[in-house]
């Protein structure tokens, strides 16, 4: 029922919102609970467990009942909280957890099967037999369980994430948060206010309470101008602080747009902040406990403070006539703010004796023992001194006083302390290192003390930054915490529910006791307190209360489970945002990557980079023809390939030799300008890491290439070199792989072609094999290398980037004169198999130089990186695996990578294995299936005769061992 | 978890790569022998407490830093750069 006056809702504007299909409408400044209840809609959810019918307990994130499906289709987000869920115009929300409606939820009869599904009942019924589980319990148990459904479409929304950084974290914005922030701010540092609300200022929003000689909100509201005008103070409101990590990282979710009907396409639906900060202030207010008693689960029965806030800040009320349960002076003041706006007091319970007065009837030394009222309460049954009666009401109001906030105070393992005398647990000073608390998240909770409070933990979190905290006169407020006592429970016949979204009672608490599960941590997996997604945000502690009493300890030597991150539900969505679909990973072109999709080559993966496969001619309808064709090409004319992804690294300075010579395997100090050579690299621990050329352009300065997979790890290696073990060696690099497009011309007419595009053309005698050079193409600096990867006569020529899209253009067109044209992977691939040229699946991590037959190219001369180990003996022992040349005895078969290598007679079992085949090709020039693989001293086996087989694709066949170069071994066609 | 970068500030951890142990940068003689090499190789300890490790600012500066941390609170005391301690 919507009040006629009150709240900080526009009444002048009607939003029109559906729940259930029904078509609704309430205002500016609802949350879909209080706009729900303004449409007399009690009954918002069933329970989890035994679907229980539930109304809205709460007014803030700690809900544990009131749990919607927002929006529809692909957009549908499960499980939101109608109590943080602001309301906008075209809302779509649903109940869940109910088939086939809320009102007549079949799956209600669980209820009736409650004394057989109590705590435990999974443990000890699904055990056996074995087979049962995944034909039979599971696929039942799945189906009933987990509240709320999740779409199945990929998610629409446009999530963001970002990064923040502060001096001060400032977490909650009621008295103790808007204190410390004016504080720090007025001390100068940078402050983030950051607040879950759609408005900051906390309970002083909803409470009748006047600060600094004006009402509460008036306050608030100057004191955000305020903060507004400090450059140095950011507000971040709808942002809940959802956890916090190590050296002052804090998780953050706000959310941007949710909350708006109409959506800027410009605007993401939330962002997933991480705010890295120097210190920190807890500012999160308290949750307010329950009382546990029979039956205290109906629609309309909910927390006092909840019930204040929808009448003051919503201008609602859940019901007519209400009833209030409470054991604390605090909770009274319900009573006044709900007769002040016109309800009805059926009458006020209070265990205690000596209790505040009102205009209504007051019954002390008194409990409620039971409720009446199947989908909402009717009626409130009340047990004092004089005996029991019933009294007629449709909302009871519960306060067993308050937790204070502490959640993120346990992140980092950190278990609250239990202080005696407000009976409540507190946060650990130094729990969280930087974090300081205040106020009711520090247990203190009249608005007086929070003021003073957020002052005082401001001030503290000052010092550590070396920063005085300015003086700052409070304003005066409401000083009266209020006394009271605590009542964790009211025994009954019937059940009494401590954890609403898991349905647990405290007879299974008790039961839990009982059955010898009575520490805390056991109790909680026994019971499944505290383990729904509220994270046992109001019921906890009563949990832990009713363990201590059935184990006859106290509170605090019971102890307390703790909370984890985040303190309220994230969508999955915000904390992968930006990583869905082509955001998973960045994608690299080459210079020639438009050129090649013209051409209509299908792309592969290399790392990050994408490369052609191959450049299908007319009428080609498989792979490999256009291979066999390209392979061809190169050998017989010319091709182009573009190779810009390998690894460039320019080093320059006087010591560039030295630190290659302690890099390298090999020597290169006494390369002589304008000569290339090919070099391996190893790690320390003997194996070979990755090989390439290097190429010397001038006395000073180097080019270093690596293979593209493992250009990253090659430059952080040289790193490393260079800053652990030659820091005084003179010399600087950079990677400059995205600098410099670089494109191969192999085969016998690649002179031919590389002189239509130089100014000056050469003559073969004037750039020899593993020569490297300046030279220049239609006037532009260009860089050439006389290597080969084909074993043909070959180039690398490299132009800046930017021009490397024309050049492979020309190249191209120059290439086709002379009968050639590009060629892709696949061909690439063949041509240095043909030829014994490694990759990474020859260097595969746990190969050394000896295996690969590179030996001889170890240093003696000198010191490098992975000598001494590559020394060892196990590591060029006769016996192990080496590289050799493979052979398919059959011109149908081929020899898949994979495959392992037998004697022809051995069984194809592991115990007779001989090796491996690491790459594979159908050879176009040698007409024969070919491979290269390690074979157990291969190199004395060249021409012995192995069974090649393959489990996995069922090939079983016979093959030749031979030398791993397999065409033009002396290299004549390349030099 | 943020290092403090000489060169950067105290940045992400996720702009950082562990490279284990700081005995790396003790790295034995060519002929140390088999023994000291693989100590150096192979072996490490397993501290409950604190630890110097290096550290790669590979996202930032490209710095390796040796940086002192408690395994036990997470805590990261000081960073300086690999190549001070190394050219020492
Ligand atoms: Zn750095």
């Amino acid at each position: 029922m919507r009040l006629a006056s009150r709240g900080r809702i526009d009444r002048s504007v009607s939003l029109p919102f559906s729940f259930d299909g029904k078509l609704l409408t309430g205002h500016p400044g609802d949350t879909l609970a209080s706009a729900l209840l303004a449409n007399d809609i009690r009954l918002m959810g069933r329970s989890f467990k035994y679907h229980r019918p539930r109304g809205v307990m709460t007014a803030g994130s700690e809900e544990p009942n009131a749990l919607m499906e927002i929006g529809s289709g692909a957009a549908m987000v499960p499980n939101v909280r109608a109590t943080v869920q602001e309301l906008h115009e075209g809302l779509e929300a649903h109940s869940q957890n109910r088939w086939p409606s809320l009102s007549a939820d079949l799956l209600a009869c669980n209820d009736l099967l409650a004394p057989f599904l109590g705590a435990g009942f999974y443990y000890k019924t699904f055990m056996w037999p074995r087979s049962f589980w995944e034909r039979l319990y599971e696929p039942a148990i799945r189906h009933a369980a987990g509240p709320g459904r999740l779409t199945t479409d990929p998610d629409p929304a446009r999530h963001e994430k970002a990064f923040a950084h502060c001096d001060l974290l400032v977490i909650g914005a009621g008295p103790a948060g808007l204190m410390a922030a004016l504080v720090a701010g007025e001390a100068g540092v940078d402050v983030i206010l950051a607040d879950e609300s759609s408005e900051p200022g906390g309970r002083l929003l909803t409470e009748q309470e006047r600060v600094g000689g004006k009402p509460a909100a008036d306050w608030v509201a100057a004191t955000l101008a305020r903060l507004a005008q400090m450059d140095n103070v950011r507000i971040m409101s709808r942002t809940t602080v959802a956890g916090a990590y190590d050296g002052g990282v804090y998780a953050a979710h706000e959310r941007v747009s949710e909350h708006l009907g109409a959506r800027s396409k410009d605007l993401p639906l939330d962002c997933f902040w991480r705010i890295a900060t120097r210190a920190a202030v807890l500012a999160a207010g308290a949750i307010e406990r329950p009382i546990a008693f029979p039956d205290n689960d109906r629609p309309g029965i909910m927390m006092a403070g909840a019930l204040r806030s929808y009448v003051n800040r919503y201008g609602v009320s859940p019901g007519r006539k209400a009833a209030l349960f409470a054991c604390n002076d605090d909770a009274h003041r319900t009573a006044r703010d709900l007769q002040e706006a016109g309800m009805e007091i059926a009458g006020v319970i209070d265990p205690r004796s000596e209790l505040p007065k009102g205009d209504y009837p007051v019954f002390s030394e008194a409990r409620v023992v039971g409720t009446r009222g199947r989908h909402g309460l009717r009626q409130v049954q009340v047990q004092s001194a004089s005996g029991t009666t019933s009294l007629a009401a449709d909302v009871l109001a519960i306060s067993g006083g308050w937790n204070p906030s502490l959640h993120l105070s346990c992140h980092m393992d950190g278990r609250p302390r239990w202080d005696e005398t407000i009976e409540a647990f507190v946060p650990r000073p130094g729990a969280v290192p930087g974090l300081f608390a205040a106020g009711a998240a520090n247990g203190v909770f009249d608005t007086s003390g929070c003021l003073s409070e957020g002052k005082r933990a401001a001030g503290e979190a000052l010092a550590t930054l070396g920063v005085a905290a300015p003086d700052w006169l409070l304003p005066e407020a409401e000083n009266q915490a209020g006394s009271g006592k605590t009542l964790w429970l009211v025994e009954g016949r019937a059940r009494a529910w401590l954890d609403f979204q898991n349905d647990v009672t405290a007879k299974d608490v008790k039961g839990a006791a009982q059955e010898g599960y009575d520490s805390v941590e056991y109790m909680k997996r026994y019971t499944t307190q505290g383990m729904a997604p509220d994270q046992g945000k109001s019921s906890n502690v009563n949990a832990l209360a009713i363990l201590a009493d059935a184990t006859g300890r106290s509170i605090a030597a019971t102890g307390t489970t703790i909370y984890r991150p985040p303190y309220a539900p994230l969508p999955i969505g915000a904390l992968g945002a930006g990583a869905q679909g082509k955001g998973f990973a960045p994608e690299r072109f080459t210079p020639s990557h438009a050129a090649c999709l013209a051409r209509g080559a299908p792309m592969i993966e290399a790392g990050l980079w994408y490369r052609p496969s191959y450049f299908p001619a007319p009428g080609e309808t498989t792979w490999r023809e256009s291979c066999d064709r390209e392979v061809r090409m190169v050998r017989s004319a010319v091709g182009i390939c573009d190779v810009s992804t390998l690894g460039k690294i320019e080093l320059q300075g006087p010591d560039v030799g030295l630190f290659l010579d302690f890099v390298y395997a090999n020597g290169f100090s006494r390369l002589k300008p304008g000569r290339v050579r090919y070099g391996i690299t190893l790690r320390e621990d003997g194996h070979v890491m990755d090989d390439g050329t290097t190429a010397r352009l001038s006395e000073n300065h180097w080019v270093m290439t690596t293979t593209t997979a493992a250009a990253g790890q090659v430059m952080a290696h040289l790193e490393m070199v260079q800053q652990c073990f030659l820091p005084r060696a003179r010399l600087r690099f950079t990677s400059t792989t995205d600098s410099w497009a670089q494109f191969a011309i192999a085969g016998p007419r690649a002179l031919e072609v590389l002189n239509t595009v130089l100014d000056n053309p050469l003559r073969p005698e004037q750039f020899p094999f593993m020569a490297c050079g300046a030279v220049r193409v239609g006037g532009v600096e260009a860089r050439l290398f006389r290597i080969s990867f084909s074993g043909e006569m070959a180039f690398e020529l490299a132009v800046p980037t930017r021009v490397g899209a024309s050049l492979w253009r020309l190249l191209l067109a120059q290439a086709e004169g002379f009968g050639g044209g590009p060629y892709g992977m696949e061909a690439l691939n063949v041509l240095r198999i043909e030829k014994g040229l490694l990759t990474h699946a020859e260097m595969h991590g746990r190969t050394t130089a000896f295996d690969l037959g590179l030996q001889k190219m170890l240093s003696r001369k000198k010191d490098f990186i992975g000598r001494s180990a590559s020394e060892r003996p196990g590591l060029c022992d006769e016996g192990r695996e080496q590289l050799v040349g493979l052979i398919s005895r059959s011109r149908e078969i081929g020899l898949p990578a994979g495959a392992h290598l037998f004697a022809p007679d051995a069984a194809p079992e592991r115990i007779n294995d001989q090796g491996y085949v690491t790459s594979s090709a159908w050879s176009p020039t040698l007409e024969r299936h070919i491979a290269l693989g390690f074979l157990r001293q291969g190199r004395a086996r060249h021409g012995e005769r192995l069974r090649l087989v393959d489990h996995l694709r069922g090939v079983d066949v016979a093959c030749d061992v031979c030398d791993p170069v397999f065409f033009d071994p002396e290299g004549g066609r390349m030099r | 978890m943020l290092i403090p970068c000489p060169l950067c500030g105290a940045r992400d951890l996720r702009e950082f790569t562990p490279k284990g142990a700081a005995v790396t940068l003790h790295r034995p003689d060519v002929g140390a022998g088999l023994d000291a090499w693989n100590d150096y190789l192979h072996l490490r300890d397993n501290p409950a407490g604190p630890t110097r490790e290096l550290w790669w600012h590979g996202s930032g500066c490209g710095a390796w830093l040796v940086v002192e941390r408690n395994t036990l609170t997470h805590e990261v005391s000081g960073a300086r750069l690999a190549e001070e301690e190394a050219g020492a």
